[in-house]
């Protein structure tokens, strides 16, 4: 499995891709951080980028890399190797150089600009939502056979967990408004990755604010730090699920 | 001439002879608080040396001094109020008092005061008290540097740290009031001064005012007490360099204002409250260069405020600056600094040209539907919010601040 991960890191870190995604954020960090006095701020800005354009590349670089090397897996198909460690070697490769993209773009100029605690709850949300935008993508590329329909499905992953499912959620909580949706509101938004992400980084941010309409049961939740590690759990689990899915689908697929 | 010479030193003499001094102590001929009481005349001093006093209820009727030696400790055994003053002019100093009894129909204090005129107690620690100090009907009456400390496990179980009832012109300055259902209560308490305290972790208010007119509230800190700050139905307050911190809950509040006419509140410190300030009913109440930060809501105005003015404040790092309840805006908001705010200044003034509105829809929404706040700081809540800033349709329009400074006013508490 290493030897294979070898070989399509190499594969990937030759591609220009990944390092102008490294270049992007490092921008984007360090203009951040220039153009506002106030690191806190900054902090807030790099996390809207960290929500939406992470998973973005993720998904979608994934999905793509996927199809282009569809032949070098192949080649590696007709050889003694079990298609478990083709997969995973191939998970792994493309995970280890996004999150070391990430790191290099977002996480070490940010412990140098501004080291603080939510500043490194910011750098774990985006490595973890690297990993788990990562699996959905796998489970869109095992899917179907056709790129730009795994594409179109990338997207749509993207699309729903940044945008279409907060609406769902603002709609339900708005419908149900006279009923108590503590608990509800939480379980609907464990439901996606980008959401959880979100909370650790609101845990840390806003946790005044987030104490204000809590019964007993919130204020365990958010008062403690079983609020991140509740967050951090899920994301593991929103990265195992589909990784393992797909697993099972590409096992069996007839490629 | 030499007659009168000789007639005004007797008499000085005599004056100096009246004042005596009585020692308790267990090797003393006086070994008893009470006893010395009873044998002090007024304008004595009774000096307690250290050791274990308990001796029930001590009720003081005579203008005299207490003084304790290295903290002598007086015992009220869960059972009795230990000292009951009904005179003027009674000083308690550097005493030690501990566990006095618990009642749900009487207040049992420590220091139960009842008119007692220009009393003061000084230096003195409280543990494990139902009150601490209670203040009835006295008149400039001083309470300083004394440290309370009770271990209520919930709020009516034990009573007020600093109780003053009908007061006026006292001094409460430089205390420590901790574990109390109300840190520093005061009902009916006017021209009165509390400077300096420090009322942190009580079950309810740190601070908690009600119909005291014409009162100053000066350096004091207010921290992490259980519904934070309450103050209602008093007009003529004012409020200075004080710190207002860490007060979280559905409930809490750093400064509630219920009821307030023409306060003044200055230099203040708002950090990290859920609600920093709550207004109900308000009027004509001036906020100037206050500092609110790291607040969940800098602060809650409902809309039957009126005629209230804040100007020159620091608004920092909070997660909603205003919030309101209705579309009728009848208060001032006028040259804060708002760190959310994305105007521009052509002209180099350091005042925005376009108007900052501090209400955000999200925050209107929150208002009705509590659990919303989850979605906070999601693309969708962002996407919302900056429609709203284009087109205003359900936030209040005439609540804006139309010149917006530019630079944060860095104030140095």
């Amino acid at each position: 499995m290493m030897k294979i991960a070898k070989y399509v890191s190499y594969d990937i870190l030759r591609n220009r891709f990944i390092a102008l995604y490294t270049l992007f954020l490092l921008m984007v960090t360090f203009s951040m951080f220039s153009l506002d006095s106030d690191p806190g701020k900054a902090t807030l800005s790099l996390l809207n980028i960290v929500l939406l354009v992470v998973p973005l590349v993720s998904i979608v670089f994934t999905t793509i890399h996927f199809y282009n090397s569809y032949e070098f897996i192949e080649l590696l198909l007709a050889q003694p190797v079990s298609r478990k460690t083709i997969y995973f070697a191939e998970y792994f490769s493309i995970s280890i150089a996004l999150s070391t993209a990430y790191i290099i773009g977002v996480a070490i100029p940010m412990l140098f600009l501004n080291f603080s605690e939510s500043s490194l709850y910011l750098i774990m949300a985006g490595l973890l939502l690297t990993f788990v935008f990562v699996a959905l993508a796998f489970g869109a590329s095992v899917a179907t056979r056709d790129k730009a329909k795994a594409i179109g499905i990338a997207l749509l992953f993207w699309f729903y967990f940044t945008l279409i499912y907060d609406g769902l959620i603002l709609y339900v909580i708005y419908s149900f408004s006279d009923y108590p949706l503590d608990k509800v509101t939480l379980a609907l938004v464990s439901l996606n990755p980008i959401d959880l992400a979100r909370i650790i980084i609101l845990l840390k941010l806003d946790l005044s604010a987030l104490m204000g309409y809590t019964g007993a049961f919130y204020k365990n939740f958010f008062g403690s730090s079983l609020g991140v590690i509740y967050s951090v759990l899920f994301l593991f689990v929103w990265t195992l699920a589909p990784l393992l899915l797909a697993m099972r689908k590409f096992v069996r697929k007839d490629i | 001439m030499i007659r009168v010479v000789i007639f005004v030193a007797v008499f000085l003499f005599s004056v100096c002879t009246f004042a005596r001094t009585w020692v308790v102590a267990k090797n003393s001929s006086v070994k008893s608080i009470k006893s010395a009481i009873e044998l002090a005349a007024k304008g004595d001093t009774i000096r307690i040396m250290k050791g274990i006093y308990k001796e029930g209820n001590m009720v003081i009727q005579k203008s005299i001094v207490i003084i304790g030696i290295d903290y002598p400790v007086l015992d009220g055994e869960n059972k009795y109020e230990i000292f009951t003053i009904a005179a003027t002019d009674v000083s308690i100093i550097g005493l030690r008092m501990i566990n006095t009894g618990v009642g749900s129909i009487n207040d049992i204090s420590a220091i139960s005061a009842i008119e007692a005129k220009r009393l003061r107690v000084l230096n003195n620690q409280f543990e494990n008290t139902f009150f601490g100090i209670h203040l009835a009907n006295c008149i400039g009456s001083v309470v300083e540097d004394n440290v309370l400390h009770s271990n209520a496990e919930v709020e009516h179980q034990i009573g007020n740290g600093i109780h003053a009832w009908k007061c006026d012109s006292i001094t409460i300055r430089n205390n420590k009031v901790s574990g109390h259902r109300d840190g520093i209560y005061f009902e009916f308490v006017t021209n009165s001064l509390v400077e300096k305290n420090f009322s942190h972790h009580n079950m309810r208010y740190g601070l908690h005012f009600m119909f005291s007119h014409n009162d100053e509230y000066r350096s004091n800190v207010f921290q992490n007490n259980g519904a934070g700050v309450a103050v209602m139905y008093t007009k003529k307050v004012k409020m200075i360099s004080n710190r207002f911190e860490d007060n979280w809950g559905a409930s809490s509040y750093g400064l509630l204002l219920k009821d307030i006419g023409d306060a003044d509140i200055q230099l203040n410190h708002f950090a990290k409250n859920t609600v920093a300030v709550y207004m109900e009913g308000s009027s004509r109440c001036h906020f100037t260069q206050n500092v609110f930060s790291g607040n969940g809501w800098a602060v809650k105005m409902q809309a039957n405020c009126d005629e209230n003015v804040y100007s020159k404040n620091s608004f920092l790092s909070n997660t909603f600056d205003m919030a309101t309840n209705g579309s009728l805006v009848l208060n001032t908001v006028d040259a804060n600094y708002w760190d959310k705010y994305e105007g521009y200044d052509l002209d180099k003034d350091r005042v925005g040209d376009v108007p900052y509105h501090p209400v955000s829809l999200y925050s209107m929404v929150v208002e009705k539907m509590p659990s919303a706040v989850m979605l906070w700081r999601s693309f969708l809540v962002y996407m919302l919010d900056r429609t709203e800033k284009v087109l205003p349709s359900a936030t209040p329009e005439n609540l804006k601040d139309i010149h917006p400074a530019m630079r944060n006013y860095d104030y140095n508490f």
